[in-house]
């Protein structure tokens, strides 16, 4: 790789860095690399890149690689990260920011993921409130493990907390027209 | 105290015990829940990850129920709570927000109201003194696990009423309960979320030392207020101790079937036999299970 000088591209204020302060009020350039937000992170062994290194990637306006990584597909939006930065970066916010980007692009890296959350809104849009059991039994079938928890589908069912049928909003048109008119907004969803 | 409340979707099914012991508890505390009429899913994390606007309208539309009605929130599932207070403070921090956000759900909301979770109206308003004072059964030699998670905590900005790194409200409404709160480094440590279901290949591994680390403190049992983690530290602990040649069982506990079982109502309305790690045998070991004299019907 080839060598960096970061403070001269941190003065340049790569465009990267701009954006997100304009447009997010996120600072990324006070980041000085301590390693704190990694070190806490519960999902950081399966990373690719280590939250600093996702702001590292930023810092140095490598913003596409950041936006191709598992990492941000992975994160949990657990907040650890931006609770316990002593620099103040909302990592977590940037994690958020790039998401929802890398999905607007079509860039997944975890299908199982987007899978889940696809289905997860398709119910609420439908039925106005999420039927867990559906969500499982969809989300199983459409990512190709139908036998995925099975075991516990009974136990479950048994102790009351699946149900077969769906409760519902009533006036579900109304929900409806909230994910029509989200979309027309500017919301980054399909 | 008359609160507009705002159950959400798990407290129906994967996690009823929350629902059914929330309102028994509210009740006993004196607290009048009034359900909003067609309230909608929050969105989730499913809403957050995809789409900025869904993930603020769809809790907004609660929010300007509730406000219509003039009552504030309260919301017993941490995971809710989180999205809901989200759009509560971005309407209440932008104009154009609060514009946008009315336009999307066709109705005004100006955020005049305030959300909180149910853990804090206990702590705060009710407080441990109260608790104490209604303990009718004692939870006496329970070595309780408090397991507060991420979203009850943080952001501390959003959560606001507990210490993000040491929160203690449920630990001292325990004691108050009669019960002995553990010393354990993972309270505030994230249970993964999502993840142990959708991608169980890393997602259990984030359980692990949270079972590990409360069994090392002595713990009989973890207490939540969040369903997604008492689901997966209820759902996964069978599957976790097989792959690491162990067993694990700890009941996980709700903080409202705790308290309700200290103020005297009897686990089964509480929905305490609905567990997936079986709680009776621990309840009835501790002598806990036993009706109480002048108990509740
Ligand atoms: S904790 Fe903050 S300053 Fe430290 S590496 Fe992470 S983002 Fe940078
Ligand atoms: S919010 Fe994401 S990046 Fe930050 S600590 Fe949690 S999982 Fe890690």
């Amino acid at each position: 790789m080839e060598r960096v000088n970061l403070s001269r591209e941190l003065l340049h204020a790569p465009e990267v860095s701009r954006e997100l302060k304009e447009h997010y009020g996120i600072d990324i350039t006070r980041c000085y690399q301590c390693g704190k937000c990694s070190a806490g992170c519960p999902v950081s062994f399966a990373m690719d890149y280590m939250p600093r290194q996702i702001i590292r990637l930023l810092q140095l306006g490598m913003k596409e690689q950041a936006l191709r990584s598992k990492t941000i597909w992975l994160c949990a939006f657990c907040d650890t990260c931006s609770t316990r930065c002593p620099r103040e970066v909302d990592i977590h916010g940037v994690m958020e920011i790039l998401r929802l980007e890398a999905k607007a692009r079509g860039y997944i890296t975890h299908k199982h993921n987007n899978i889940f959350h696809g289905i997860f809104l398709q119910l609420v849009k439908r039925l106005g409130r999420v039927h867990e059991g559906g969500l499982i039994v969809l989300f199983n079938f459409l990512s190709l493990q139908p036998f995925k928890d099975v075991l516990y589908g009974l136990p479950l069912f048994l102790k009351g907390k699946l149900h077969i049928l769906p409760e519902l909003v009533r006036d579900r048109g109304e929900v409806k027209k909230i994910f029509k008119r989200a979309r027309s907004e500017g919301g980054v969803s399909k | 105290m008359k609160l507009a409340y705002y159950p959400g979707c798990s407290l129906s099914s994967t996690g009823i015990e929350f629902g059914m012991s929330a309102p028994v508890l509210a009740k006993a505390l004196g607290l009048e829940l009034w359900e909003i009429p067609e309230w909608n899913c929050c969105g989730s994390s499913s809403a957050h990850v995809t789409d900025h606007n869904l993930a603020l309208a769809l809790p907004a539309r609660n929010l300007a129920i509730a406000e219509e009605a003039g009552l504030d929130v309260v919301v017993p599932c941490a995971a809710c709570y989180a999205r809901l207070k989200a759009a509560e403070a971005a309407v209440r921090s932008s104009r154009r927000t609060k514009e946008e956000i009315e336009k999307i759900i066709d109705r005004k909301y100006e955020a005049k109201i305030t959300v909180r979770s149910l853990l804090d109206i206990i702590y705060t308003e009710i407080g441990p003194a109260k608790i104490r004072e209604k303990v009718l059964r004692p939870l006496e030699g329970l070595r309780v696990a408090a397991y507060y998670g991420c979203l009850l905590v943080r952001p501390p900005k959003v959560a606001q009423f507990e210490d993000p790194e040491n929160p203690v409200s449920m630990d001292r409404l325990l004691s108050a309960a009669g019960a002995e709160p553990v010393d354990w480094g993972y309270k505030t440590e994230c249970c993964g979320g999502g993840h142990p279901t959708i991608s169980p290949e890393f997602g259990l591994k984030i359980l692990k030392p949270i079972y590990e680390e409360a069994r090392y403190a002595g713990a009989d049992c973890f207490v939540t207020a969040c369903p997604m983690c008492f689901t997966n530290l209820d759902m996964r602990q069978k599957e976790v101790g097989k792959q690491h040649g162990t067993v694990y069982n700890l009941p996980v506990f709700y903080i409202t079937e705790l308290l309700g079982l200290a103020l005297g109502f009897e686990a089964r309305e509480l929905g305490i036999n609905r567990h997936l790690v079986n709680a009776l045998p621990l309840l009835k070991h501790k002598g806990l299970l036993h009706p109480v004299k002048g108990g509740r019907e």
